[in-house]
């Protein structure tokens, strides 16, 4: 087993010192670590976007990052959505919509979603499939999540 | 909570139909909802599974020394360590099993009957020590040929997976070992009569892939296996009481003690019903003394869990010359997977209930191949028989010149039609269905496009009833903690919450309901079979009138009047003279004196209505590709009841989507021995949002006469129609009948190049 190395890395606004082997993925330090279990882990190998956050401005799946690499970064996850205590507009949206059946990627879709809006405050409904494409959901059908986040877009639009 | 929206179609009821945000919304939203991985204990362990690499194999030896000697390893588990369970039959409510075969399915004994069949199990420090001892464990295999489709399975010189699985025929036990676990048969009137009376006679043979449920969240489980004896376990699971009977039946452990918590669930769709996980986290923490938590990843899921089973189906169905249908007959063969139980009874049960027909007659096979024991999956087994009966429909309108839509109206399934297998239709809206999507606006709206077409197709599901129980505790403020064993995979909880107020002329936000673990609540089945919203509905609706009733009381005497003249009605209780108090009020009074208020709603219903859909989609098929692209889909469903209509019509969308991913992309993809070659989300294409358009959707409310709010189970039959109603479009769109699922880009072309030759 290799060294455990120090890491540190400003999550969610606080700057956050953890120790991690060089084989532990930025997920696994978030949710065993951190105990940040609001990313999930539905794949480990990229594809099902569930593990989504946002690292230096731009969404990843923190399942295809090493902790390592966020050291010195700025890491955002779906615990600093709302640190408040209000809902992010996108949140809303979801609730409102219905957007959500059992709620495992709804995080991960949270986080993308909020990467597109911040990229592109008018997408347009092809605009939001393209950018969520990489985010699986198996109960919705997505129709809800694309009209939340299109609802979402026109509260953000206006504040 | 707020109401989102009130829509006019339902004014006799004041919180069914309307739209409130969900009561685990919030956690939902903010990363805060518990499920199953997410759980952490105190000196808890990390367990891992090794699973097999190959399909069919006798296990000649496992040597576990080395693992065990890695430091930070704590205990390993293996077949042995689960008592011997002989022949023993459990009933679990929903369906029985074969103890032996779930003991040798958790654990292989002697043989491995599928890659990713699980051999051992390592309990260790971290979750990398526990993998890497699980590459130290060392299996010898004598490799046997594996036998990976129904086909070839059923012929009498097929290798023989299970020694002790004997065909039950026509109901007769033979004693050959063979694949074929049975052979039934359902027969109405006289097929060879109505064959004789038809005019056109159409016979087809289709094969359908292996496919997952696909749920998102991987299966998880952590046991606390106490000092005495008393055994805990957390898991994401469609039914916590089912678990609890499986490992204690398993574990040789009294019912009482074991206890089941129910995380919050990361999608199920049937797959979450068996354990797999469970007894080995149970034993792990057995030889540990600590808690365990065994994860699945994502090839685990695939390889060892679900899958829903691929089919062959020959279907010959004829109709005279006025568009009725005459005769109708099925040979179904279903894929068991290692061990016997597929849906194919399902299947048979509803591969012609949509229809009106006079004469049928149905064979089912149940047959054992080298792939993951199959289970349940949305309308097990409905929507591989509706690929056939409904293509073959289209190909007799061909021949008859009759539009589809009408010819199915001229036989749809009514009040009073008899199915095939016996059962005769109370008030169901297959009629509607229909109809909904003849008035829509898609239909209504031409297609003219090139290599475009439309198709239409219907489904059928019976649903299920069986057991729930909830209880409900007023509290003094006028809010009432509603507590129920039904496990919420789609929002569920307030579905429930909502029928409880309504009962009781309460507004939902005054509902705080539980999903409790099995200590906590009685007895209830799982959360599938479409049944939730409607038996645990309807438990929650007797615990409401329990609470009205001891309300009424409790005012008589304070009145100092007969009960009989006190009455509750609009969220409150009534008495002689004007008087009248409301339910907080009385609420107030109850924790102030006199015994609190607790209801009780126990139920075993009998009459769930069955669902009926109608999915109407346009296609346009790529010519050099053969890919299939939607251009417009909607679904018509008769819901019965919509309680909360935003979650019908969620419902309907996500089982549509499942069914579009299983007729145009999921499979199982097998090499020559027998190795699944797409074990991730990647290769096992399931929809993404860029494949689809929104999905429309009609909700019909024919109400069901067996529910005191008219519900009908919805969530299973939207995923039966898509694939047919695809294959229909596929062929008006460019002339090329698909008798195969998935009707993938290369299948597709296969056939346009047939066609063009």
């Amino acid at each position: 087993m290799a060294k455990k190395r120090i890491v540190s890395a400003n999550i969610n606004g606080k700057q956050t010192e953890f120790l991690c082997e060089p084989r532990q993925t930025l997920l696994e330090v978030l949710r065993d670590t951190l105990d940040m279990t609001g990313t999930k882990e539905g794949c480990s190998n990229g594809n099902c976007g569930a593990c989504t956050v946002r690292l230096d401005g731009r969404p990843v799946v923190s399942c295809l990052v090493l902790a390592v690499e966020a050291d010195g970064a700025d890491v955002e996850t779906i615990e600093g959505v709302a640190p408040g205590g209000d809902l992010h507009p996108l949140q809303q949206a979801f609730l409102n919509n219905a957007a959500l059946q059992c709620g495992i990627c709804t995080p991960g879709f949270i986080m993308q979603s909020k990467c597109l809006l911040e990229e592109n405050p008018n997408p347009s409904e092809h605009d939001i499939r393209f950018y969520l494409a990489g985010n699986l959901c198996r109960c919705t059908g997505y129709d809800k999540i694309v009209r939340a986040v299109q609802e979402a877009a026109g509260c953000c639009g206006k504040s | 909570m707020s109401t989102v929206e009130k829509p006019a179609s339902t004014p006799k009821y004041k919180v069914i139909g309307t739209r409130p945000i969900r009561h685990d919304g919030t956690d939902k939203v903010t990363g805060r909802a518990k499920y199953g991985a997410d759980l952490r204990l105190t000196g808890m362990l990390s367990g891992v599974v090794l699973r097999s690499p190959h399909a069919h194999a006798n296990i000649k030896s496992i040597d576990v020394s080395a693992a065990e000697a890695l430091p930070g390893v704590r205990a390993i588990a293996l077949c042995g360590d689960i008592p011997d369970a002989a022949n023993k039959i459990a009933e679990l409510g929903e369906g029985s099993v074969n103890l032996q075969h779930l003991r040798h399915n958790v654990l292989a004994e002697n043989k491995v009957l599928y890659r990713g069949h699980a051999i051992a199990a390592v309990a260790a420090d971290t979750i990398h020590i526990a993998e890497e001892a699980c590459k130290l464990i060392k299996v010898e295999y004598e490799l046997l040929p594996p036998v990976m489709t129904v086909l070839d399975a059923m012929k009498p010189d097929a290798p023989v997976l299970n020694a002790d699985v004997k065909t039950n025929s026509l109901g007769e036990q033979t004693d050959k070992p063979s694949n074929i676990a049975k052979h039934f048969r359902f027969e109405l009137g006289d097929i060879a009569k109505g064959f004789a009376d038809a005019k056109v006679i159409v016979e087809r043979e289709f094969h359908t892939a292996t496919v997952h449920q696909g749920y998102i969240e991987p299966h998880n489980a952590t046991a606390m296996w106490g000092q005495d004896g008393h055994v805990t376990v957390w898991c994401s699971t469609q039914g916590s009481f089912t678990v609890r009977q499986q490992v204690a039946e398993l574990m040789h452990v009294p019912l009482g003690h074991v206890k089941v918590v129910p995380m919050e669930i990361g999608g199920g769709f049937g797959g979450k019903i068996a354990v797999y996980l469970e007894p080995v986290a149970a034993i792990l923490s057995k030889k540990t003394g600590r808690p365990v938590k065994v994860l699945m990843n994502r090839a685990d899921v695939f390889e060892g869990t679900g899958p829903t089973p691929g089919s062959y189906i020959k279907v010959k169905m004829g109709a005279d010359a006025n568009g009725k249908i005459t005769a109708a007959e099925a040979y179904m063969a279903y894929e068991a997977g290692a061990f016997p139980g597929s849906p194919i009874g399902a299947g048979a049960m509803c591969v012609f209930a949509c229809y009106d027909i006079p004469n049928g007659k149905i064979d089912g096979f149940d047959v054992c191949v080298n792939k993951p024991r199959t289970s349940a999956y949305r309308a097990p087994g409905a929507t591989n028989a509706a690929m056939a009966t409904e293509t073959v429909i289209e190909e007799i309108c061909e021949k008859l010149n009759m539009c589809p839509l009408d010819f199915r109206l001229k036989n749809a399934a009514k009040e009073g039609t008899r199915r095939i297998d016996g059962p005769v239709f109370p008030r169901v809206g297959m009629v509607e269905s229909l109809e909904a999507i003849q008035n829509s606006e898609h239909w209504k709206t031409p297609l003219s496009g090139k290599n475009q077409g439309r198709g239409i197709a219907s489904g059928f599901w019976f649903n299920c009833g069986l057991k729930s129980a909830a209880t409900a505790t007023v509290n003094g403020d006028g809010t009432v903690g509603l507590v129920e064993g039904s496990t919420d995979i789609g929002g569920s909880r307030t579905g429930l919450a909502m029928q409880f107020a309504e009962a009781l002329g309460i507004t939902v936000d005054q509902v705080v309901p539980t999903v409790a673990d099995t200590d906590g609540v009685g007895y209830t089945d799982v959360t599938g079979g479409s049944r939730v919203t409607f038996a645990t509905g309807w438990a929650v609706y007797e615990a409401a009138l329990d609470i009205s009733r001891q309300m009424c009381k409790r005012m008589a005497e304070e009145w100092e009047v007969p009960v009989d003249q006190v009455k509750y009605e609009n969220g409150g209780v009534t008495g002689p003279d004007g008087k009248r108090l409301g339910f907080a009020e009385i609420a107030e009074k109850s924790v102030k004196h006199g015994e609190p208020i607790v209801g009780k709603g126990t139920v075993d219903p009998q009459c769930p209505g069955g669902a009926f859909a109608t999915h109407c989609v346009d296609v346009e098929v790529d010519p050099e590709t053969g890919k299939v692209h939607i251009l417009r889909y909607t679904a018509s469903q008769d819901v019965g009841t919509a309680i909360h209509p935003a979650y019908v019509e969620g419902q309907i969308q996500g089982g549509a989507v499942q069914g579009i991913g299983w007729g145009l992309n999921e499979e199982y993809f097998y090499d020559d021995k027998g190795t699944m070659r797409n074990s991730t989300f990647l290769d096992y294409r399931m929809p993404t949002c860029l494949d689809l358009p929104m999905i429309e959707t009609i909700l019909v409310e024919v109400p069901n006469p067996g529910h005191p709010y008219g519900v009908r189970g919805v969530g299973e039959v939207p995923i039966v129609p898509p694939p047919a109603a695809l294959a229909n479009a596929i062929y008006n769109a460019v002339g090329v009948r698909m008798q195969q699922l998935p009707m993938s880009p290369p299948r597709v072309m296969h056939e346009l190049l047939k066609k063009n030759k």
